[in-house]
């Protein structure tokens, strides 16, 4: 079963650790954090559970049609919008269960003095192929 | 060239190699064999294979205790012997769905190893990239590496699996419903098992309605709405016959029991002939053997047919609403009650809960056709 870990900059809970943005933090705790996220998607290659993962600049624009011969229109780029989403990791595990331990453990990837952030995950799964048995 | 596979494997293993190396040495003998047989036909394939095979096992081997700086301790040179290659698929088949292990594995070791399919389509089949899967494979093996290959295992974990190779249906390139038709056939020549019989006959009576099950563009059509003068008549006989077959032995079992329903279906020339009644019965058969909570939710859908809705709707007493597909099947009695507004409210519920797309769309579009009826009552 395939599920998304989708990191929001925002829009999630309150944050239970206020752990500011990482420009604001020391190299070093930015480097522990980075380097935490790719030992953990390693980690997750060895099991056999990794899919993929994709990270998402901050900068977007809505686009909508207008309308036969019309170019689409734009709109945006809207810095306060509630949710913002800066990435995802893909996951393929036997459960549930496992796939909420895993963004548990994701969501310990440490910031300012090497503390966990406590950063909130949201955990969506994927729709499938609908089974050959159903009846 | 695949059914040699767990053939092969049982060669080298009886030559002194360990499952895990004599896997690995098969699995690049094959992608080898895939791509020289075409231009280049062996004439004793299995011994090809068996020979490409054991040098890769030896080269590796070598590679092995040169790195560890010891002797090669396997002669290079192996004994002739008669090769018992039933028994050793039948173990290879115990030992990839092993209980330790966990279904994803079980499932991934078993179409490698008895079946033959190479990582890659492993992979595609089940849409992750091909490093994840040979992790995943590689795991496997260290978790049951040491574990005996000349015992009797479980069955019931062997016929899990391959249960859920059938269910997992198309993907990439490989069809997975028509390997576990393959390998549970293949199962039933090794053990004559009743449950074995029961589980072919099952998947039989199931593929032989698959080009009935989707419409255009993947839509999901419903039992009660497929044309079942495209049901494979072959394909129902076949799997009629080997139920019956398992049956008179006497020895019921899970698999039995849903080919019984699934023949019950087969049987009926229109949605309107189905013996419900006879369905509801092997429900509670079911049941008994199993416990199961989705069996409960699929034995109210049956009793609605056979006693009115009221009485399925009364019999999904004490089923948890949790279970996915329970919300679709209170809307389709609801609806059949005549409630039209809880229907309508319940199919859309059902949507959200839907767990593949096809469902989702077929339940988006049952919630918009309820809808679309009490409109018109209400005009």
């Amino acid at each position: 079963m395939k599920y998304l870990l989708l990191k929001h900059y925002r829009g999630g809970p309150a944050p239970v650790v206020d752990y500011g943005s990482l420009d604001q933090w020391t190299p070093e705790e930015v480097d522990a954090h980075i380097q935490y996220m790719r030992d953990f998607a390693a980690r997750l290659e060895e099991t056999g559970e990794y899919v993929g993962e994709q990270a998402l600049s901050p900068e977007g624009t809505f686009v909508r049609y207008d309308g036969e011969g019309r170019p689409p229109v734009t709109d945006g780029p809207f810095a306060e919008t509630k949710d913002l989403i800066a990435g995802w990791m893909i996951i393929d595990v036997d459960s549930w269960d496992r796939a909420v331990e895993l963004a548990g453990e994701l969501s310990a990837a440490p910031g300012p003095r090497g503390e966990p952030i406590h950063e909130w995950l949201e955990v969506r799964p994927f729709l499938t192929e609908p089974p050959t048995v159903t009846e | 060239m695949r059914e040699l596979v767990p053939a092969v494997i049982g060669v080298l293993v009886r030559r002194g190699a360990d499952f895990a190396s004599a896997e690995d040495a098969v699995q690049e003998a094959l992608i080898r064999a895939l791509e020289t047989w075409p231009g280049d036909p062996p004439r004793d394939p299995k011994a090809w294979l068996v020979a490409a095979a054991w040098r890769r096992f030896l080269d590796a081997a070598r590679a092995e205790a040169s790195r560890r700086g010891r002797e090669l301790t396997v002669e290079a040179e192996p004994p002739a012997g008669p090769a018992p290659a039933t028994d050793d698929t039948l173990r290879l088949y115990f030992l990839c769905a092993h209980p330790t292990l966990p279904q994803s594995s079980a499932v991934a070791l078993t179409l490698r190893a008895v079946g033959g399919l190479t990582t890659r389509q492993i992979a595609a089949a089940h849409l992750v990239p091909e490093a994840t899967m040979a992790q995943r494979i590689s795991r496997a093996k260290r978790k049951i590496a040491g574990l005996p290959l000349d015992q009797p295992g479980d069955l019931g974990t062997v016929l899990r699996v391959l249960y859920l190779v059938f269910n997992e249906g198309y993907g990439g390139n490989v069809d997975l419903a028509a390997e576990a038709i393959r390998l549970t056939r293949q199962l039933v020549a090794l053990t004559g098992e009743p449950e074995a019989a029961g589980l072919l006959a099952l998947m039989l009576l199931h593929h032989a309605r698959r080009a009935s099950r989707t419409g255009p563009g993947g839509r999901l059509v419903p039992l009660a709405e497929q044309d079942r003068s495209r049901w494979d008549t072959g394909l129902i006989a076949e799997g009629v016959t080997i139920l019956q077959a398992a049956l008179a032995r006497d020895r019921l079992g899970e698999y039995q029991a849903q080919a019984a329903i699934a023949a019950l279906h087969a049987d009926a020339r229109s949605v309107c002939e189905t013996d419900w009644v006879q369905i509801v019965e092997w429900y509670d058969e079911l049941l008994l053997l199993t416990g199961s909570p989705v069996v409960r939710l699929n034995r109210a859908v049956a009793v609605g047919e056979a006693d009115g809705p009221q009485a399925g709707l009364a019999a999904l007493a004490g089923v948890d609403p949790g279970l996915p597909r329970y919300a679709a099947v209170t809307a389709y009695l609801h609806e059949r009650a005549g409630d039209l507004q809880r229907a309508a409210e319940l199919y859309a519920e059902a949507s959200r809960a839907a767990t593949s797309v096809p469902e989702r769309d077929h339940l988006t579009r049952e919630a918009a056709r309820v809808r679309q009826l009490l409109r018109r009552v209400s005009r």
